[in-house]
């Protein structure tokens, strides 16, 4: 097996591994250069899925990426949970490991969502220490991943990406910069993407999201895009991509497409899409 | 607004959306705190219908999701691993007054999260089967055996087995009676075999690290026709048999 763990993720095109794409992403993985799981699916003791992530870590790079490591929570993180999450990241020879600006879990209950924060020093700290926790427990740079958001806290004291370079600042971890989720933040927040991502610290992004979102309206018709990964990704994030990898780049670029997930087919064209706006900036 | 506030609004849609939230605009946040709220649901409402497929069919959509919902407020989850979610289901299941009519529920429901925990259990190789052959038959009373970690035993009053391949698109809508499962894991997919009379106890002496031997005195006292024999030969059929010793002091033992 290649030393991923050592050499990070290539920088181009990866897709996030569904189980009913196994067979075709072993024949031939076409475009795709990498992988990305979520790792609270991989933590059982054995059988299919983990048979599955271990034949396909021989082949390519994984991305380990956590959706309930609760990092904005108010209490300390879970141990157990942490220590199953290394565990996974070392069994992989994960290439990366990232988690979000986010919380899930309250006083022992796991939501399932990703719930957003005020972006104050409070949070700030508290966010800090947490990723320092996850970073001595890995033993590794963990990359951060900016929030998709449908609402603002009055209580605020700072914008998101003045709140995100003074993580990366105080804590050295990277960042996961989701083109989609800024997009979606924009429309329902009403700001400018283009005006975000200039603010964006860019010098530490290790990986960039795309994925699809859906269209809603809220109680007063304003448009309300809802981050479901249940879509191609839309014009516009395609856009805003390659305005980023002009300033950045190549990174390594990845396809979340979550739910109504198509056939392989289907997603390795949004994989060649994202080869194509790479090769376009090597 | 603290998360308890926010967690206590996501949970119980009566409440409204917590103050301090907003638009982009300085509006009150209102139908958007909803997204959270759906997304809470939806996803845990989806995580249970990925666990108890069976259980969804035969209950109808409609009624499954009415108790997805009730099982979410009153036991959320209280770890990321969502594959471990719903243990607590069969108890709510049994103490619903709505579901009673249902007798059988409960049980499909724990055999359902039985299959969930053999798919997931930890991977052993299985014994050949042919080394139970090999073993002298002076020696097979005192033999113990190792079982994989994926293997387990269902007793119930309804004919579970049958009523999950029911429901899953096989089979006609079984009459049967009571039934005992045995739950293994021959490659990657489990499968649950009826056992005769006498089987679930003979098989949980193995479990419990007793010889084969006491394994068929636990079966004859509860139907004295019991032969462990084909039980054993499930068990190599599941994979499920992962280790043999012969207990030398147990050799001559009738």
């Amino acid at each position: 097996m290649f030393d991923a763990m050592r050499e990070g993720l290539p920088q181009r095109a990866g897709v996030g591994f569904k189980a009913r794409h196994f067979e075709a992403l072993l024949a031939d993985p076409g475009p795709v250069g990498w992988i990305e799981v979520h790792a609270e699916n991989y933590l059982g003791a054995g059988g299919r899925p983990q048979a599955q992530l271990a034949a396909l870590a021989e082949r390519m790079p994984v991305s380990v990426h956590g959706v309930g490591l609760s990092i904005g929570g108010e209490a300390p993180l879970d141990a157990g949970h942490l220590a199953r999450v290394a565990a996974l990241c070392d069994r992989v020879g994960a290439a990366s490991f990232s988690e979000h600006l986010a919380w899930s879990t309250h006083e022992g209950t796991f939501l399932n969502d990703l719930l957003p924060l005020p972006w104050t020093r409070a949070t700030l700290d508290r966010v800090a220490r947490h990723v320092d926790t996850v970073q001595q427990a890995l033993g590794r740079r963990m990359l951060l991943e900016n929030p998709s958001s449908y609402l603002v806290f009055e209580n605020s004291e700072m914008a998101e990406t003045e709140f995100l370079a003074q993580l990366v600042e105080g804590t050295g971890c990277g960042l996961l910069l989701d083109v989609n989720n800024v997009f979606v933040s924009a429309v329902n927040l009403g700001f400018s993407p283009r005006a975000y991502l200039a603010a964006f610290p860019l010098e530490a992004v290790g990986e960039i999201h795309l994925g699809g979102h859906a269209e809603q309206v809220d109680d007063r018709g304003a448009p309300l895009l809802i981050d479901d990964h249940g879509a191609p990704v839309a014009d516009p994030v395609w856009a805003l991509l390659g305005e980023v990898l002009a300033r950045t780049g190549p990174r390594p670029v990845l396809i979340e497409w979550d739910t109504e997930v198509p056939d392989w087919p289907m997603l390795a064209a949004e994989a060649v899409r994202a080869e194509a706006a790479l090769e376009a900036v090597r | 607004m603290s998360a308890g506030g926010f967690r206590a609004a996501l949970l119980d849609p009566g409440r409204p959306a917590p103050a301090g939230l907003a638009d982009g605009a300085g509006h009150a946040a209102g139908r958007r705190f909803d997204v959270y709220r759906n997304n809470v649901h939806a996803s845990l409402v989806a995580a249970l219908q990925t666990g108890f497929p069976a259980l969804r069919a035969l209950l109808g959509a409609e009624i499954f999701r009415g108790l997805a919902l009730a099982f979410v407020r009153a036991h959320p989850p209280r770890d990321p691993r969502l594959m471990l979610y719903g243990d607590a289901l069969p108890a709510f299941v049994e103490g619903a007054p709505a579901l009673a009519r249902f007798g059988w529920a409960p049980d499909l429901a724990r055999l359902e999260l039985a299959l969930r925990a053999a798919y997931h259990a930890g991977d052993a190789a299985a014994a050949d089967p042919a080394a139970l052959g090999a073993i002298a038959p002076e020696h097979l009373a005192g033999t113990r055996v190792t079982l994989a970690p994926a293997v387990s035993v269902l007793r119930s009053r309804w004919p579970v087995a049958a009523l999950r391949a029911h429901a899953l698109g096989g089979g006609p809508r079984p009459d049967g009676g009571a039934e005992d499962l045995l739950v293994t894991r021959p490659g990657f997919d489990p499968v649950a075999e009826a056992l005769p009379p006498g089987g679930a106890v003979a098989v949980a002496a193995l479990a419990a690290g007793e010889t084969l031997g006491t394994a068929q005195d636990a079966g004859d006292a509860e139907d004295a026709a019991f032969d462990l024999g084909p039980v054993l030969g499930a068990l190599l059929r599941g994979g499920a048999i992962t280790g043999l010793r012969s207990d030398s002091a147990r050799e001559t033992t009738p």
